[in-house]
């Protein structure tokens, strides 16, 4: 075998029309499908490399980052199929996208900026402590997820298409005007049992807000440097960690239990509705996770349960 | 053939079997429908009122399609589980909470619109399946289910329309479905603008359902036309 042999080709296609888009020779055996999204970025610079998804097959499944060419089941010559992912932001972009509307958002209705509510209560306040209270908490609520997305979480490889991002920033904004309007209404009923009912509803918030950022801190530090953590979450000395023994994902448990609380703390139907949903979406996250731990790791506790402690 | 695969087979036919008797009573039932709507008509002479004749099957029968979603969701019946579903929902808000909660609107011409729009719809979607799991499917009625919508969903979704339409000045008047603050629970629910949504909803919905049964149309029908051109 001839030393040029050795250097595999790399013709990538569109996988919709099949045109010839970019033939790349001389490609280092060792170099990875990441290395060519990046020679194909040079061809094309308006299609960065989150952008591509390159597959050997044009029905088939989309080659990860870290594949290495070598390995790929491809002769010398190797054909790719590419695919415009559409644009795509980052993760930290994409959190505080969703995350700024709901802070924003509640404090229009807190503060009842016109066209909120009708002309005679503009720029008004609520009687109620039970509604400064929760304007608090709301609040507080989503500093803290913009604190931890700033500073907190490392986030994988990955971006977002700018579709999904848009509904869900559609879904955060559009729930939090929808419950704020409600809570901060001059005709809001304050919770049945008084200051009782708010107040110990207050703690469990603090809690929950607590024990969520605890779990956070506890999986990024056993992130680490790697994108793979190399073993799964345990209990350590912080009590609000102790909830790993129950569930694979106490980070939704606290988040649920503080969105209970604050549907106790304003006693608003709409602020139910929301904590549904929330619940059944992060259940369905939960649930992957912890099928995604059990495959992984073969002495994965089995007392474990995916979000709530024994039963789900 | 060995003996797993002879086992199987048994298993599938008998609840193909079970299957085709579900969709043969919900024929027959529709037929009910129709031969009530016709019988009504000859003993009136018209065909104002006729919605209180078939009132009763008519909520039953369609009530009894919620059973429908769960056969697409099986995947007994060949039919997408969120098209089949949206139909279904729709078509049981229509009965309930529409027609018979507002009871002006039982007289209305457009309730004989849709009413007979589904019947006739439903009558052959039923044996199209029940046909086809008996394998032997008569190209009449293939022909009919992916031809008769070209009328049939514009008249039907236009008997539903008109019939909401119809219903918003007694629903604004008496506040039918709707909670004001302040309450308890602090919500409000206005059903006379959820209905104008509801209407507002079939604009982006109904092209993209009537598409759908374009394109179905063609990959079905379309190779009975490459044939014929063969010949």
């Amino acid at each position: 075998m001839s030393y040029f042999s050795c250097f595999p080709q790399v013709w990538v296609l569109d996988a919709n029309t099949r045109k010839h888009l970019c033939y790349l020779d001389k490609v280092e055996p060792y170099s990875t499908v990441g290395d060519i999204k990046s020679l194909f970025h040079k061809s094309y610079p308006h299609w960065y490399p989150a952008r591509q998804a390159l597959k050997l097959d044009p029905k088939g499944k989309v080659l990860r980052d870290d594949e290495i060419l070598q390995n790929l089941p491809v002769g010398t010559v190797a054909t790719m199929y590419f695919k415009d992912l559409g644009p795509q932001l980052g993760w930290t972009t994409v959190f505080l996208a969703e995350y700024i509307g709901p802070l924003l958002t509640y404090l229009l209705f807190y503060f009842r900026v016109p066209y909120t509510y009708s002309h005679s209560y503009v720029l008004t306040s609520s009687p109620h402590p039970a509604v400064t209270r929760a304007c608090v908490c709301h609040s507080f609520h989503y500093m803290k997820r913009l604190m931890e997305t700033i500073f907190v979480h490392r986030f994988s490889h990955g971006t977002m298409p700018l579709r999904k991002i848009v509904r869900n920033c559609a879904y955060y904004w559009g729930f939090s005007a929808w419950l704020a309007y409600y809570i901060n209404h001059p005709l809001y009923t304050p919770p049945s049992y008084g200051e009782l009912q708010v107040n110990c509803a207050i703690v469990v918030f603090v809690i929950c807000e607590l024990g969520n950022f605890s779990i956070h801190l506890t999986l990024n530090d056993l992130r680490g440097d790697g994108a793979r953590c190399k073993s799964y979450p345990v209990p350590t000395r912080n009590p609000f960690t102790w909830l790993f023994l129950f569930v694979s994902c106490p980070n939704y448990t606290y988040e649920v239990g503080a969105w209970v609380s604050f549907s106790v703390m304003t006693q608003s139907l709409p602020v139910v509705f929301y904590t549904i949903l929330g619940f059944v979406q992060m259940s369905i996250w939960a649930k992957g996770k912890h099928k995604a731990y059990g495959r992984e790791f073969k002495d994965y506790p089995r007392l474990r349960m995916s979000i709530i402690p024994l039963i789900l | 053939v060995s003996a797993s695969s002879t086992s199987s087979s048994k298993t599938g036919s008998r609840a193909k079997l079970n299957i085709y008797c579900k969709i043969d009573r919900k024929c027959a039932r529709w037929l009910v429908i129709a031969v009530g709507l016709v019988r009504a008509y000859i003993a009136r002479g018209s065909y104002h009122g006729l919605y209180y004749s078939i009132e009763k099957p008519l909520k039953f029968f369609q009530t009894g399609a919620l059973l429908e979603i769960l056969h697409c969701a099986v995947g007994i019946v060949p039919s997408s589980v969120v098209l089949t579903g949206f139909q279904v929902m729709s078509r049981v808000f229509l009965t309930w909470a529409v027609t018979h909660s507002v009871r002006e609107v039982q007289s209305e011409d457009s309730v004989l619109l849709f009413v007979t729009a589904w019947t006739v719809t439903e009558i052959i979607r039923y044996s199209f399946y029940t046909f086809s799991l008996l394998n032997h499917l008569p190209f009449l009625i293939k022909w009919a289910r992916y031809t008769f919508f070209f009328v049939l969903y514009p008249m039907g979704v236009t008997g539903e329309l008109l019939t909401i339409y119809a219903s918003l000045p007694f629903i604004q008047k008496t506040g039918l479905y709707s909670v004001t603050l302040p309450n308890k629970y602090n919500f409000s629910f206005d059903y006379y603008t959820f209905l104008i949504l509801v209407m507002l909803s079939y604009i982006p919905i109904f092209p993209q359902l009537y598409f759908h049964m374009i394109r179905q149309r063609k990959k079905v029908l379309g190779h009975i036309e490459d044939y014929s051109k063969v010949e």
